[in-house]
């Protein structure tokens, strides 16, 4: 089967850091590394490589310097690396991410399976999936904790919502986007690092697909981001010691209290 | 287009024929939207055999009308007859602003649909504000992770689409004497194809769903091992409240996934959160921070949970639990 895995670099969570004047996040020297949920779909491609043969192809959108993110995939396993890059498409929403993104995936004719991530962690939407997944005309599955079953043209899943695991069976082609317990991350091997190193990534600009001009980039997203702020609720914890038992005792006097002051109970 | 589109709409959800929860959380934020625009507000709940009571509830807590597809293949939510009654509904009504919870049916259909209706589509608001001239929805959401909030505008399409995070308003109430149009459709068939199909469905087997719970205790590294977590639990219990866990207790199997709050989990917004030996990581914080309440217990008192918590109690979690358990009971506010 073939299976396309969409990966997004992103900047390494636990090394933002947030400029305290201006609200903004300062990202000089902030290591840039694939978005951690999507090698869950990494995963899930390559497990399904093993299990059922497939080729796979990582597609990523974003500057040049997100071509490091598809050699981190093929170092894993993935077969090919596509880098969608064009100062055209800067500033894209979700809506003109997934728009260009499927158009990334006509160009490679198409795939019986799209994995993705289940949200990127620097956009946090969630939304790129599904969107690309609407542009293609393609049913999809979010949140999938498992994939139990492939046969000829169908998938089976579970997937994680609110009260527990639905399970559903979906026709190929279809996109799914995974969530953690789906598979855990295999390291890169050296000689799929090496394989990375020679990997031929080619880049797709927007002459290279089927876009219409007004639909990609900051002119093509309908959603503007007016205002970034830091939220005002700076807690001030109160500190209750609690370091020997009958400190524990009045510890726990002051947070019935505080739980009953604050309607909690 | 946008000058014709008007009107507020909510998405409705409902779960084994009732409405759940979220759908009054969305008819507060749309009362409000709808008064400051002078607009009329709709609910729509898309399913099967919906109980009559639950959407008369819809307009007694301010919907003024509420327009109820039902049909058998939409008993289940699946993203493609979904999206195509909806769909059907935007292109026929021409609503200004539709508004879905952020759950996991919410956060699938808005995006489907905004991509074929030509929307924006803004994730996971808490903050939701409309320009009365203009009709501007202003969306608010957390992002990197909740230290930093972001408005979000959608100047030229309409629908303005938005996912609105469970419990960050309190479910409206229903006033007496106030009643709206109920409209009942039932779909064409061509609307209903779906190359998806349900399966089945394992319910967890936890009584509270992590994230419709409005107390949390989420239970971190410090709790030892796992033969210590019925410690938690029983907190948990006495307070019904669901329990979490942080990355390193499912790892370590000592809690299965879906416990799980954080970046690689579940986000939540409960009305409190009570951390049991957990340090307060970033990829934690993304996961908890906007809870409306934050209590952490640690031992150690530069614990950066703290820095979030509105109660830092410093000290050994098997002596605060057990004290905290027998004063809530001792005063009567515990079951147990
Ligand atoms: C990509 C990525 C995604 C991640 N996603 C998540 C996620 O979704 N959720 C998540 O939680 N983490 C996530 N993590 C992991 C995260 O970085 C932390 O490792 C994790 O949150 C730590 O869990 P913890 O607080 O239970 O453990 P620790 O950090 O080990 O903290 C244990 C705490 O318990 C305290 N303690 C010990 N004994 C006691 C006692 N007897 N009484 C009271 N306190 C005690 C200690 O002082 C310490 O603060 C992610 C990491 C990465 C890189």
């Amino acid at each position: 089967m073939r299976i396309i895995v969409l990966v997004k670099q992103v900047p390494e969570t636990g090394a933002v850091k947030m400029d305290e004047e201006t609200g903004t996040m300062v990202r000089a020297g902030v290591e840039a590394i694939v978005n951690p949920l999507d090698l869950y779909a990494v995963e899930a491609a390559l497990a399904l490589k093993e299990t059922q043969g497939a080729e796979v192809t990582a597609v990523s959108m974003g500057p040049p310097a997100a071509a490091k993110a598809l050699r981190e995939v093929i170092a894993m396993g993935v077969d090919a690396g596509v880098l969608v890059s064009d100062s055209a498409f800067a500033g894209s929403d979700t809506w003109a991410t997934g728009y260009t993104l499927a158009a990334a995936v006509r160009r490679l004719k198409g795939a019986d399976l799209i994995l993705c991530g289940e949200r990127a962690t620097d956009g946090d939407t969630g939304q790129v999936g599904p969107q690309t997944a609407s542009f293609l005309d393609l049913p999809v599955a979010t949140y999938v904790s498992s994939i139990d079953a492939v046969t000829t043209g169908h998938i089976r899943v579970s997937r994680l919502v609110e009260e527990g695991y639905e399970g559903l069976d979906i026709s190929l082609p279809a996109l799914i986007t995974v969530v953690k317990e789906v598979a855990e991350p295999r390291l890169p091997t050296l000689g799929g690092k090496k394989r990375a190193r020679n990997a031929d990534i080619p880049v797709w600009t927007a002459d290279d697909l089927d876009v219409d001009p007004g639909r990609i980039g900051l002119d093509g997203s309908p959603t503007r981001v007016v205002k970034i702020f830091r939220p005002q609720v700076a807690r001030k914890a109160e500190m209750i010691r609690a370091e020997d038992e009958s400190e524990a005792a009045a510890a726990a006097g002051r947070v019935v209290e505080f739980m009953t002051d604050r309607g909690l109970l | 287009m946008s000058a014709e589109a008007a009107g507020i709409w909510i998405l409705a959800e409902s779960s084994s024929s009732a409405l759940t929860r979220v759908s009054f959380e969305l008819l507060t934020r749309g009362v409000e939207l709808a008064a400051k625009r002078s607009a009329q507000l709709t609910a729509l709940v898309i399913g099967h055999d919906l109980d009559k009571a639950g959407l008369n509830r819809l307009t007694a807590c301010g919907a003024d009308r509420v327009i109820a597809v039902e049909a058998p293949a939409l008993e289940h939510f699946l993203v493609e007859p979904y999206a195509a009654v909806m769909l059907k509904m935007i292109e026929k009504h021409r609503p200004e602003v539709i508004i879905a919870g952020a759950t996991s049916l919410g956060r699938t259909l808005m995006p489907y649909v905004a991509a074929k209706a030509d929307a924006g589509l803004t994730a996971d608001c808490t903050i939701l504000d409309i320009d009365r001239d203009t009709g501007n929805l202003l969306q608010t959401r957390p992002a990197i992770g909740g230290n930093i909030l972001a408005t979000i505008k959608t100047p030229r399409h309409r629908p303005q689409m938005a996912t609105v995070r469970p419990h960050s308003a309190p479910p409206a109430e229903p006033r007496e004497g106030r009643t709206g149009e109920i409209i009942r459709i039932s779909p064409p068939d061509e609307l209903l194809s779906s190359r998806m199909r349900r399966t089945g469905f394992k319910r967890e087997e936890s009584d509270h769903p992590l994230q419709d719970a409005e107390t949390v205790v989420v239970v971190g590294r410090g709790i030892g091992r796992k033969e210590n977590i019925p410690v938690a639990a029983e907190l948990a219990d006495a307070l019904g409240a669901a329990l979490g866990a942080t990355r390193d207790v499912v790892d370590r199997g000592w809690l299965s996934y879906p416990h799980q709050v954080g970046l690689s989990g579940k986000t939540i917004t409960p009305k409190l959160y009570i951390g049991l030996g957990v340090s307060g990581s970033i990829q934690h914080l993304a996961g908890m921070q906007t809870s409306q309440n934050i209590i952490a217990v640690n031992i150690d008192p530069d614990a950066q949970i703290f820095r979030v918590a509105d109660a830092a109690i410093v000290g050994d979690l098997f002596d605060v639990v057990p004290a905290l358990l027998a004063r809530a009971r001792a005063m009567g506010v515990a079951d147990g």
